[in-house]
């Protein structure tokens, strides 16, 4: 209980975020467990391959007209940083998620299913723009695809 | 029967109107590629001839969707068209309708019928998403599983009768469940029928043989081989009522590629088997299907 107040008290913004408050932190908020072995993120060219996905996904949203107005306001540096550890943690590229629970990380935004169709299409648009084999975007899109009961609201 | 088929439209509207989604604006579109199936023969979400437990049209459970379809299947001596469309309302409840007509070109006189002669049938169904998501429930074992419900209608009750026919109308229990196994990039699907129909129904309903009901097998597997085109297979038992003429299982194996997010096209080659004595009836599948 201590070290968590510690590690609650401790948390600081990152330069270019803004602040959030303060949540217990935990691999486990990334929504989805781990691949095993290195294949996945060799398919996603390595850590690189996997922040370029990210960063080309969220350059996509934005300007998707079927949801860019979700993401007008938001941090989007934070954003980007989060999306790069979650991909990568789930990818079993060697990063921590320090983000919120999928729940949390969604709460009050009013996302419905056809938001999360929206999404998906961008990410494999980007998946393909990077060169990552179908197959291995299906697997991916497997371990999110859960995420999505969470994401939105009911 | 037909009591059967408004007792399942009551039960699906009640059950869609107390669903929250309802409640809020409608919302275009949003379903994944190809995570709307194709249209069968009898208009319903699915494969070419196997029935899917996915709701026909593109809309989410915000909305309400729709598929139009035509289809022509070419045999050797038979030509078998369908159009109809579906309505998916809310990614839960269906409601779909389908003409068939099947041109017995020169097997007519053959048969007696006279060249030409077309057998024909209207179809009307209604399917409920009972439980599961086909493709967001990736974490679960649970496929999406449907009922339905299929009202068939044959225009050629005399010659139905003549050839051991026991009726010109029918109606189908359906059970089905899908699932998308992305993971494996594969689409599975199976239903169970209670039906007594004679080549779907375009023979009538059961038969001098048997007129009760039985219950058949649709299935089909799928690869996505990218997010346009899934390549695949099916089978469909069927009954076997009539006495003049042998009945066996369908099978198909096909290409369906959305090659645009409104349109899908399927072709397939199609065995149907042996059809009123014409044997090895096997030939080109050919649909394309608009959807909202
Ligand atoms: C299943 C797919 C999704 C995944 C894996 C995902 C992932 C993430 C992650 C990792 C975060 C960071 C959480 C944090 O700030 O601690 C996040 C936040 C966010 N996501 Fe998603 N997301 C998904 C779907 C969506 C959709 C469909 C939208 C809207 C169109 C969306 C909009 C946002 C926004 C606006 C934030 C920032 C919220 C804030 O800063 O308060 N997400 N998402």
């Amino acid at each position: 209980m201590v070290l968590l107040a510690l590690a609650l008290a401790l948390q600081t913004t990152p330069p270019g975020e803004d602040p959030v408050d303060p949540y217990p932190h935990s691999n486990a908020n990334a929504g989805a467990t781990p691949f095993k072995g290195s294949a996945m993120l060799a398919a996603f060219h390595g850590r690189a391959g996997v922040d370029r996905i990210a960063d080309d996904l969220v350059t996509r949203i934005v300007i998707d007209p079927r949801i860019a107005d979700i993401l007008k306001g938001q941090d989007e540096v934070r954003l980007r940083r989060l999306l790069k550890e979650q991909f990568c943690y789930i990818l079993n590229g060697g990063c921590g998620y320090s983000g919120r629970t999928m729940r949390e990380g969604h709460k009050n935004l009013g996302l419905q299913t056809a938001d999360v169709g929206a999404l998906v299409e961008d990410l494999q648009a980007a998946m393909r723009k990077e060169g990552v084999p179908f197959a291995a975007q299906n697997r991916f899109l497997a371990k999110l695809a859960p995420i999505k009961r969470d994401a939105v609201e009911r | 029967m037909f009591r059967h088929f408004q007792a399942l439209v009551v039960c699906a509207l009640a059950l869609l109107c107390a669903s929250p989604a309802f409640a809020g604006e409608l919302r275009q579109g949003g379903k994944l590629m190809l995570t709307s199936g194709v249209s069968t023969v009898e208009g319903s979400a699915g494969g070419g001839l196997a029935t899917w437990a996915l709701i026909a049209g593109n809309e989410t459970d915000a909305g309400i969707g729709g598929s139009a379809h035509a289809t022509i299947v070419a045999l050797p001596d038979f030509d078998l068209k369908s159009v109809g469309g579906a309505i998916g309302l809310h990614n839960r409840v269906e409601f779909s309708y389908a003409h068939q007509s099947f041109d017995t070109r020169r097997a007519g006189a053959t048969l007696g019928l006279g060249r030409n002669f077309t057998f024909g049938q209207d179809v009307f169904g209604a399917k409920l998403r009972v439980i599961g998501d086909a493709v967001y429930d990736q974490d679960r074992v649970l496929p999406q599983i449907s009922i339905g419900v299929q009202y068939h209608r044959a225009t050629k009750s005399a010659i139905i009768a003549a050839v051991g026919g026991k009726h010109a109308q029918g109606t189908d229990f359906l059970l089905s469940a899908s699932k998308v196994v992305l993971a494996r990039s594969l689409v599975l699907g199976a239903t169970v029928r209670f039906t007594k129909a004679n080549q779907f129904g375009l023979l009538g309903f059961g038969g001098d043989r048997s007129d009760a009901y039985h219950a058949e097998f649709e299935g089909s597997a799928g690869l996505l081989v990218s997010r346009r085109l899934l390549l695949g297979a099916e089978i469909r038992t069927k009954p076997d009522n009539l006495g003049f003429a042998r009945e066996r299982k369908a099978v198909d194996a096909f290409a369906a590629w959305q090659f645009e997010r409104h349109l899908t096209v399927t072709a397939a080659y199609a065995d149907l088997g042996s059809i009123a004595t014409f044997k090895r009836q096997r030939g080109a599948f050919l649909s394309l299907q608009a959807s909202f």
